[in-house]
């Protein structure tokens, strides 16, 4: 094994020109051996206990366990199942997944070849946000190489298990990210999530037993199988299993991506990966894991990029993806920012989102704009209450309230100033 | 304009891949608006027949996504990323710059039918802010001045 599989196993193969790994450069890093070895020597079930003694935490966001997870599925009793491959990435701030599906489209076609051998589905759907029109086209390639040499499709490496694997390309709407709105969107309709429970794993696509796992999640079943849980848990520094893909956008010097072990330090990955901040720029704080995760300020740089870690520094780990914000932004439009898009996402089917959402960006746009009244920030505290967690729907509202909440607290100067002075600092 | 012998079997191979039909309904409206640009009233109809929805159920969906049009756009449409990361890195000035240069607001077409100017959500590729997409291309570490370049090869 060389050196850069050792350590950045999802990313260590990937070309560095910006093309992707074919089928033969695949199997050169070791390919397709993990599925191999699931469909010919391991059981579902010893596939299952694998990856979840692997410390394997959901990549989508809410860090669930992948083995608990699929263990929530009926037994099997010859019906039809799916496993479905969230790869929507709207989150703001969020650039994980293109990384993978541009770069090596193979390794997430045989992590849901063993994925979906283990929960024992014939069909499995890869859900692909419409904008990624490159990552269409290379997984399309792949799929076709893939089913040429016998990886997907019927009787897979002469084991009997069939599998079909479809594409499909959606059009736009964060909310089609939400996994139970996803499936009602693959069927067909408005893009509105359902009630849990039933959760997916019992009453999903169409009413049967579903997986929606990310695409990073399935990117790392290959090589649990193929090197087993122990390595996979030595690859990280925390309590969580494996590597992470983490990323930095905002005025820092090199922003981007790069594979770390799990419960690397928010320093680390800002001052030694991105480079530090932009010359000319002080750090303010910054948004952990993509837009619907709370704040963490500059003296909480040593805390540790893991599930645990982030929450108990009081915000979550959410996409891994760190957006910065720097002392020549202003907060106040930062949040307008990011409200605005919660607003326009909402689905609209509940009522503290659909409404509540347009009432906070009009309250930040009127703050923003020097025409904030003092009261506005207890209004908006409010709306925080309103709108968190068990109170809507579905999880984007809370999700919503996650940066506002936090900003609220942490740059609460910041908002009075607007106010005293009826305009925004920050503008000339 | 009805639809031709060929997006009918395309749209009819996309539905044989689900349970129902009507898992296709976004696929086969992306369909008919690649060629046809936007989604008439006489192709909704059409592809709701195909898939064995009413067209009001297929228009509740055609009018969810922000990526089926369901008004005439131009020949090219531009879509520029207004997300938190192209925020900070002055997304507001791309879409000024555009907005003088074409001569239209958002949600505009440039009288020649040339461009259709509209905002979107994070694309994905903040590590390279500002972004935005041209059809089917994806535009990044862009520039108001090196945008004029790049409109060149959108015709
Ligand atoms: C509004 C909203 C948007 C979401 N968008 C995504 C997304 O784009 N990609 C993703 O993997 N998960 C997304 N999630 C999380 C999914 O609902 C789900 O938890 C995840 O796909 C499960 O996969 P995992 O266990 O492998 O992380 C979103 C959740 C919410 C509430
Ligand atoms: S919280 Fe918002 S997005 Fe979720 S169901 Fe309610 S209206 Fe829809
Ligand atoms: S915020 Fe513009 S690409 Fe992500």
């Amino acid at each position: 094994m060389t050196d850069t599989a050792d350590t950045r196993p999802l990313t260590g193969a990937i070309p560095s020109d910006g093309s992707a790994l074919g089928l033969a450069g695949y199997h050169r890093s070791g390919g397709y051996e993990g599925a191999a070895k699931a469909l010919r020597e391991m059981t579902p079930d010893g596939i299952r206990d694998e990856v979840t003694k692997a410390g394997l935490r959901g990549r989508g966001g809410a860090g669930f366990s992948t083995g608990r997870k699929w263990g929530f599925l009926p037994r099997q009793d010859g019906g039809q199942r799916y496993l479905v491959v969230n790869g929507d990435e709207m989150e703001p701030g969020t650039f994980k997944d293109r990384v993978l599906l541009e770069g090596n489209p193979h390794q997430l076609i045989e992590g849901m070849v063993i994925s979906a051998f283990a929960i024992q589905a014939s069909q499995a759907i890869i859900f692909l946000r419409g904008e990624y029109t490159l990552a269409a086209q290379r997984l399309a390639v792949a799929l076709a190489e893939a089913t040429d040499a016998g990886f997907v499709g019927g009787n897979l490496l002469g084991t009997g298990y069939d599998l079909e694997i479809q594409l499909h390309s959606s059009a736009g709407r964060y909310i089609c990210g939400e996994e139970t709105a996803l499936l009602t969107s693959l069927e067909g309709k408005r893009a509105i999530p359902r009630a849990k429970p039933p959760f997916p794993q019992t009453s999903g696509l169409w009413g049967c037993p579903t997986v929606v796992n990310n695409v990073e999640t399935l990117c790392n079943v290959p090589h649990i199988v193929r090197n087993g849980s122990a390595w996979y848990r030595s690859l990280s520094c925390g309590e969580d299993g494996g590597t992470k893909i983490y990323g930095v956008s905002g005025r820092v010097k090199r922003p981007g991506a790069w594979e770390l072990p799990m419960g690397t330090t928010v320093r680390e990955i800002l001052e030694e990966h991105a480079g530090g901040m932009q010359d000319g720029y002080r750090l303010r704080g910054l948004l952990p894991g993509g837009a619907s995760t709370e704040f963490l300020t500059a003296d909480q740089l040593d805390v540790a990029m893991d599930f645990g870690s982030v929450e108990k520094a009081g915000s979550r780990l959410g996409t891994g993806t760190m957006i910065i914000l720097d002392d020549r932004t202003c907060p106040v439009g930062m949040l307008l920012n990011l409200e605005h898009f919660f607003a326009q996402e909402s689905c609209g089917w509940c009522t503290p989102c659909r409404d509540g959402l347009p009432w906070i960006e009009r309250m930040l746009e009127a703050i923003e704009n020097g025409e904030g009244r003092p009261e506005d920030l207890d209004l908006l505290a409010m709306h925080v209450d309103l709108l968190g967690p068990g109170k809507t729907f579905c999880a984007l509202a809370p999700g919503a309230m996650e940066p506002l909440g936090s900003g609220l607290k942490h740059f609460r100067a910041d908002f009075e100033r607007h106010i005293a002075e009826g305009r925004c600092p920050w503008r000339q | 304009m009805a639809l031709t012998t060929q997006q009918i079997a395309e749209i009819n191979r996309f539905a044989g891949h689900y349970r129902q039909k009507s898992g296709a309904a976004v696929e086969a409206l992306k369909l008919v608006q690649r060629s046809n640009r936007w989604i008439s009233n006489v192709d909704l109809a059409a592809v709701a027949a195909l898939l064995n929805m009413s067209p009001d159920s297929l228009e509740g969906v055609a009018t969810f996504h922000n990526l089926i049009f369901r008004r005439p756009v131009g020949r090219h449409v531009i879509l520029v990323c207004d997300s938190v990361s192209c925020w900070i890195m002055g997304c507001t000035n791309v879409g000024g710059h555009l907005r003088r240069r074409l001569g239209v607001d958002w949600g505009g077409t440039t009288p020649d039918d040339r461009f259709t100017l509209l905002p979107i959500v994070c694309l994905g590729a903040c590590d390279h802010a500002p972004t935005l997409m041209i059809d089917a291309d994806l535009h990044a570490d862009v520039t108001a001045s090196g945008l004029d370049r790049i409109l060149e090869d959108y015709p």
